[in-house]
């Protein structure tokens, strides 16, 4: 039992990796964005959720809402970053990496002066604050629901991708952005499309998170390494690779804990991870192209 | 784009995260610049005399800070109200620490050597008051230092007015014993106070036929506690002892109740938790565990009732008052009776007449110990209520002596 314990713990550890890495998947991985405001647009989902608590009463209802509303709002927040800064930068990936970077620090602040400093806490509804029982295993409902999320989303995402003609034209841009342009593909709007659906899932990330931890104005920088870790490591651009990675990394993140505590557990992942990108650069899955660039 | 360059930004990005988060989450630690020749003296030549009020009104910490700094501008309005000190209205001269430690080095320096101040009182984490130290001694200034501390230091121009180990961790461990728990899980935040806290009490237990069954750290800030809480729920401690500091806490305590843990069967003892904590948390979470300070919000003596409500008139009715801001507003009033009993604003004077002084303080009596300029406060157990307020459940019933390097106990011997 208590492996399968542990085993659980890993798989929603693992869940929150995934769910936080997606946005950066298509971000970072189609889009060649080093975007460390990520977190911030995470921190976005949750403080959604505390505004919508002032409108919607019900604490289940408000969560539910607040997933597509997030999914809006930190859509937006990152079309307007794209159009105003990111558009201007693209092909110098270095340079998006410290204009984030500035832009994380003054999303930061700007919650600080919006919302306060001291950390808000939202109401969790009933039915996800207890434990299902199955046999001696106890699953927490809000890890439960937290993993639902992420199948959900990486469904959704994965559907997109390769069921509608605004995935296929993701995906024609990605690899080869001349043919497609040459082809007829307005880039600029696959482009602004693409962000405001890898920001908007960092906006679903963030409602789910508001179930675990604080919210506060500095929440989005605990997350942001592992997102990259999973991404990178996974192999930039691929979904699978992130499904894949995800679970590992949370696998071995929590069957380590259990083992020599978190500190040394969290060292070692890395070491893993380190020796992993360096027997295969491009990650678990790359993405084969003809493109001479 | 090639493989090449792909595999090229890839690491960059993930090296460039690694750095710059990093950078935002470490705490700085850099050289202070104290060029100063000889020891600066308080002006009192004229009809007031200024002291220097110095906390983080910005960064991090200002949540907490802030409201020292409110309460230590109301102990001076009420001094200067009754007539000031030696005759002279005190005259508050504001710093902020900026959350960073350095900063607050050279900012006492510049209290001291530019505005002359008698005295100087702020500082929270002990990263702080480490920085703060050298300055203090160097210019034979004095520092009051309002917040509980890990021990282990007695500087000679630095007051202690928060509780050191032996006036919280150590009462805290005696209820839990009292209350018949025996084995104890130690989790906490990965860094030098609960790491030396947890020292202490594997000592304590050691000694006292308890048995510690895990000890369990997470990075500061770390959100991810579904190893540990299920750890806690597999291993059934009597009780569980948290020293985690800052936004840990509130994911702490999400996942401690999914899992089903209650404070009914697996009591957890907090050392960081005061009001205004449990208020960020939320209380549907904390409700029934217990905490360990000298004071509370609710702390039953007559002279709390006066404070509280002269905090509430000035700041606002929704305004709590904690532990921190309450040994800060008893830390002007010392300074108060040490300066009249010594009559006169000498650092050197002042200090030689801090021994024996005591304040009948919103905690109760307290009194000063010359010996090593910490206070004797009496320790309180609180539990938490459905509201977040905390009420007592157990005090020492008088003040504890200040022992900040644990010399009266047998089983601390091999500790330092």
């Amino acid at each position: 039992m208590a492996v399968l314990t542990q085993l659980f713990t890993g798989i929603s550890f693992g869940a929150v990796l995934l769910l936080v890495a997606l946005g950066l998947v298509l971000t970072f991985g189609q889009m060649n964005v080093i975007n460390m405001a990520h977190g911030e647009l995470i921190m976005a989902g949750a403080y959604t959720v505390y505004m919508l608590q002032k409108v919607v009463t019900s604490a289940g209802a408000s969560l539910l809402v607040a997933l597509p509303v997030a999914f809006v709002v930190s859509g937006l927040l990152g079309l307007a970053m794209e159009m105003l800064l990111l558009r201007r930068l693209y092909h110098r990936p270095l340079d998006t990496l410290l204009v984030t970077w500035g832009l994380s620090l003054v999303l930061q602040q700007a919650a600080r002066d919006l919302f306060g400093a001291p950390n808000k806490q939202t109401a969790a509804p009933e039915w996800l604050t207890g434990a299902v029982e199955v046999g001696a295993l106890t699953l927490p409902a809000s890890r439960l629901f937290i993993l639902a999320v992420a199948v959900v989303a990486v469904g959704g995402l994965s559907v997109a991708l390769t069921a509608t003609s605004l995935g296929r034209r993701i995906r024609a841009v990605v690899q080869n952005r001349n043919l497609a342009a040459t082809s007829g593909i307005p880039t600029a709007r696959v482009d602004r499309t693409t962000f405001f659906i890898g920001s908007g899932l960092a906006g679903v990330a963030g409602v789910a998170l508001t179930l675990l931890g604080a919210i506060g104005p500095s929440m989005g920088t605990s997350y942001i390494v592992d997102a990259f870790l999973v991404v990178v490591a996974g192999g930039v651009g691929r979904i699978q690779g992130a499904v894949v990675m995800a679970f590992v990394i949370g696998m071995l993140n929590a069957l380590l804990e259990y083992q020599v505590g978190a500190s040394v557990a969290k060292v070692l992942v890395f070491v893993a991870v380190v020796l992993f990108i360096q027997w295969r650069p491009q990650g678990l899955f790359t993405l084969r192209t003809r493109s001479l660039a | 784009m090639s493989r090449q360059s792909t595999r090229r930004t890839a690491l960059t990005a993930l090296a460039a995260t690694v750095a710059l988060t990093l950078a935002a989450c470490g705490a700085k630690s850099g050289e202070t610049s104290t060029a100063t020749t000889a020891a600066a003296t308080a002006d009192t030549t004229g009809g007031t005399v200024k002291v220097g009020l110095l906390n983080s009104l910005s960064g991090t910490m200002a949540i907490s800070e802030v409201t020292v700094r409110d309460s230590l501008l109301l102990a001076v309005e009420q001094i200067n109200a009754s007539g000031g000190v030696l005759g002279k209205k005190i005259e508050p001269v504001s710093e902020d620490g900026a959350s960073d430690w350095p900063t607050f080095a050279e900012k006492a320096q510049k209290l001291i050597s530019v505005d002359k101040v008698a005295a100087t009182f702020g500082g929270w984490t002990s990263a702080s008051r480490k920085q703060m130290l050298p300055v203090f001694e160097k210019n034979k200034a004095l520092l009051f230092y309002p917040v509980q501390y890990e021990g282990l230091e007695a500087s000679p121009y630095i007051f202690y007015t928060g509780a050191t180990t032996n006036q919280q961790i150590i009462p805290a461990l005696d209820y839990l014993k009292g209350e018949g728990k025996k084995t104890l899980f130690l989790v906490g935040s990965d860094y030098v106070f609960p790491r030396t806290a947890n020292k202490e009490i594997r000592a304590y237990a050691e000694a006292n036929g308890m048995t510690v069954v895990d000890e369990q750290y997470k990075p500061l800030g770390n959100t991810e506690f579904s190893a540990i809480v299920d750890k806690i729920k597999s291993s059934k401690p009597d009780a569980v002892f948290n020293t985690l500091n800052g936004d840990s806490n509130v994911a702490f305590w999400k996942q401690y109740k999914s899992v089903g843990l209650e404070a009914a069967t697996t009591p957890v003892m907090s050392v960081s938790i005061a009001e205004e904590e449990a208020k960020a948390i939320g209380p549907q979470y904390l409700s029934g565990q217990l905490v360990a300070w000298n004071y509370y919000m609710t702390t039953d003596t007559p002279k709390n009732k006066e404070f509280v409500a002269a905090y509430k008139a000035k700041y606002g009715e929704d305004k709590p008052t904690s532990d921190p801001m309450e040994a800060a507003y008893v830390s002007v009033f010392l300074w108060k009776a040490m300066v009249e009993k010594a009559g006169s604003f000498d650092v050197e004077k002042v200090k030689a007449a801090a021994d024996g002084i005591t304040f009948d303080a919103p905690e109760g009596l307290v009194t000063v110990d010359g010996s090593n300029q910490h206070i004797a406060k009496t320790a309180r157990i609180g539990k938490i209520g459905d509201d977040g307020t905390i009420t007592e459940v157990w005090n020492s019933g008088k003040p504890i002596e200040p022992d900040p390097f644990l010399k009266t106990y047998d089983w601390a011997a091999g500790l330092s």
